[in-house]
């Protein structure tokens, strides 16, 4: 999956004639992987929660809808093993990109998703902005928060990830593990896996979809392309660079064709809807 | 004779022939008492009724084929030596010749003769066969059914303010046995509550008196029996502790259930944690509840499949299924390739016990640390930005804020 700037032969140029112009900010290949992840996802909330609160009402009812337990596990393990293949392509094309292509900026610098110094200088300018101390900082391809969605998620494929291989081959893992840790894996896959579920169905949500400059959604991840206005407002230091670089004529994309919009907003408003009916069964489960 | 043919003025003349040759036959043998002919001479006629309404009429030939076929009338109906019949004749005294039966009723529940005749139970009095004859209503595979006429739904067992337990019989597995294979042995009502000396449970002679029950059942589940009296449940019940279950406490008195069955497997768990509250409450933290509690999956491990069902026995019996030393083969019952490290699991395991699980404890502590933190941060950023954004697309477009602040 070569990067944006890289990838010319993805991106081609905005039909003369008018109309705003559209630039990428996905490859494919990024869209596709959150795809994967966000369906798997909620396939895996959908048949995790029930689990972790069985003694509620909606549990019983829920597990009884897709055929009972055994069900459940079933989609549960299949959905886990889908993401588990997905994040392993990722961190291969991570490596293959920073080692084999020797491709620049995949773990240090402004395109990298590994946190520096702006991002913490960001983040203090963003939450004086909020109070109205300061002006709104400039953010490049990847904001603080979307750095930290990304960790988080990284973090969590890792946990998550371990603890429920570590359930489902428990003997095997019992060779190597101590014996307390068998009962902490459940624990901590419960514990992250809420907390996956209340992060991504309530602030990944509202941050990236349905805060009022994005309301209600932010197609940019389903179509990979957006409005260069658009662009140019959310990320101002990254418009600048492609600008000085001259390589503004290789990100631009076509505009999205209504079919595409179309198909993205049934699945993505689909998407929001069941993350946030999980979300108020799991705040009715942990403070009912 | 005169008088008689008198009475008989608007009858029709067989009748009067009928009469005719019983009073024949009344004069030729005045001391014999009367025989079963004699009297269906009216009887047999099956819309005869006294004046109150009562049917008076008797099949004679099912009377013949019954248990007191080979009796008199006159045997029963003592007090009925003439004819015309006495104004009002005595009721039938089974006592004369049942004194044993009659004196275990009078100590049992049935014991208000007005409520409960012998009829109630044995049936129409003149049709009582001996209770291996199919036809009888206390044959083993009848004995509910007859039991059930006053203990079932709308019964008059319920007006005296106890349960409907006959549809719970007819459910069970007993009554299935019963009902639908037709085993003699499948217990019935009588094989548990006896039969004339019916006591309440609360009565210590009683065979349903919890003290009683293991034996009881006993009766049949010989082995397990044995296996209960050796187990926790059964020493303590001998020791007079009588919170201990009994059989009936996790099996029900009358809707038992085949164990394998889901919904006894769904049932039974919470039973055993009445009494261990604690041990219920730390095992649904673990996955086996969390499983089993959703349905559809019952094969997860409940109580009974770790401690063993009747010998319940502590850990540090050699015996126990969860002795150090048997837990492999226990946990290995489920879990293939179970090993030593394997059964260091715990699971009854509270990760709110710090003393217990310090390890656990700090896990759970950690992760709802890092969860609280990261979402109070988070929502508070949102919740900020949420306002400021707002602010901001109303001040920039002067309106409801358009596409994009």
């Amino acid at each position: 999956m070569p990067e944006l700037a890289e990838a010319p032969q993805e991106t081609r140029k905005q039909e003369s004639g008018g109309g705003p112009r559209y630039i990428k900010r996905f490859t494919l290949g990024q869209r596709w992987l959150h795809a994967v992840l966000f369906t798997t996802f909620l396939g895996l909330a959908a048949t995790g929660l029930p689990l972790r609160f069985s003694e509620s009402i909606w549990a019983r009812a829920m597990a009884s809808f897709v055929g009972g337990f055994g069900a459940i596990l079933f989609v549960h393990k299949f959905c886990a093993i889908v993401l588990t293949g997905a994040f392993l392509v990722h961190v291969k094309d991570i490596f293959t990109r920073a080692l084999v292509h020797r491709e620049k900026g995949v773990f240090w610098g402004n395109t990298s998703m590994v946190a520096n110094w702006k991002d913490v200088k960001d983040l203090f300018a963003h939450l004086r902005y909020f109070v109205g101390l300061g002006p709104k900082p400039q953010f490049e391809r990847y904001a603080y928060w979307e750095k930290f969605d990304y960790w988080a998620v990284f973090w969590g494929m890792l946990v998550i990830g371990f603890s429920g291989y570590a359930m489902w081959f428990a003997p095997f893992f019992a060779h190597f593990l101590p014996g307390w840790a068998l009962n902490a894996v459940l624990v901590i896959h419960s514990e992250e896996g809420l907390l996956a579920i209340l992060f991504i169905f309530s602030i990944h949500f509202v941050n990236t979809h349905l805060r009022p400059g994005s309301f209600p959604m932010d197609m940019v991840i389903f179509t990979g392309v957006e409005r260069e206005d658009e662009f140019r407002h959310k990320r101002p230091m990254e418009f600048a660079r492609v600008l000085r670089d001259g390589k503004l004529e290789a990100r631009l994309g076509e505009k999205p064709q209504t079919w595409q919009l179309t198909f993205a907003r049934v699945i993505g408003f689909t998407a929001i809807a069941i993350g946030l009916i999980l979300l108020v069964l799991t705040l009715t489960a942990y403070f009912g | 004779m005169l008088r008689l043919l008198r009475r008989c003025d608007g009858v029709g003349l067989g009748w009067t022939l009928v009469l005719l040759g019983m009073a024949v036959v009344l004069a030729c043998s005045p001391a014999r008492g009367w025989g079963q002919s004699e009297c269906l001479a009216c009887h047999a006629d099956q819309e005869m009724k006294d004046a109150a309404g009562h049917s008076l009429a008797v099949n004679g030939e099912k009377f013949g084929q019954s248990i007191h076929g080979s009796l008199s009338c006159s045997d029963c109906h003592a007090d009925v030596k003439t004819y015309p019949h006495p104004e009002k004749v005595a009721k039938v005294q089974c006592v004369t010749c049942h004194a044993s039966q009659e004196s275990e009723l009078k100590g049992s529940v049935h014991g208000d003769g007005q409520e409960h005749p012998c009829t109630s139970c044995h049936g129409d009095a003149h049709a009582i066969f001996t209770k291996s004859d199919r036809r009888s209503a206390v044959y083993p595979l009848n004995v509910p059914t007859t039991c059930g006429h006053c203990h079932g739904n709308n019964g008059m067992a319920q007006k005296h303010g106890l349960p409907s337990v006959y549809p719970n019989y007819t459910d069970s597995i007993h009554g299935t046995a019963l009902n639908k294979e037709g085993l003699l042995v499948a217990a019935n009502c009588q094989s548990c509550h006896g039969s004339h000396h019916i006591l309440s449970r609360k009565d210590p002679q009683s065979p349903t008196f919890k003290a009683n029950i293991p034996n009881t059942c006993g009766t049949c589940h010989a082995k397990i029996n044995v296996e209960f009296t050796e187990g926790a449940h059964g020493h303590a019940i001998a020791a007079g502790k009588m919170k201990a279950p009994v059989c009936s406490d996790c099996h029900t008195a009358h809707a038992i259930l085949q164990p394998t069955e889901a919904k006894f497997r769904m049932q039974s768990t919470p039973i055993c944690g009445s009494c261990h509250k604690d041990k219920l409450s730390t095992y649904h933290d673990t996955f086996h509840s969390q499983l089993g509690l959703l349905g559809g999956y019952v094969e997860t491990a409940r109580c009974w499949d770790c401690h063993g069902a009747h010998d319940v026995l502590p850990a540090r019996n050699a015996n126990s299924p969860i002795a150090p030393a048997n837990l492999v083969t226990t946990c290995g019952r489920c879990h293939a390739g179970a090993n030593l490290k394997f059964v260091q699991y715990q699971p009854h395991a509270n990760a709110r016990d710090r003393k217990m699980n310090p390890a656990l404890y700090y896990v759970r502590l950690f992760m709802n640390l890092l969860l609280a933190g990261v979402l109070t941060f988070f929502v508070i950023h949102t919740i900020l930005w949420l306002f400021r954004a707002r602010m901001e697309q109303v001040r920039s477009k002067a309106g409801d804020g358009g596409d994009h602040a």
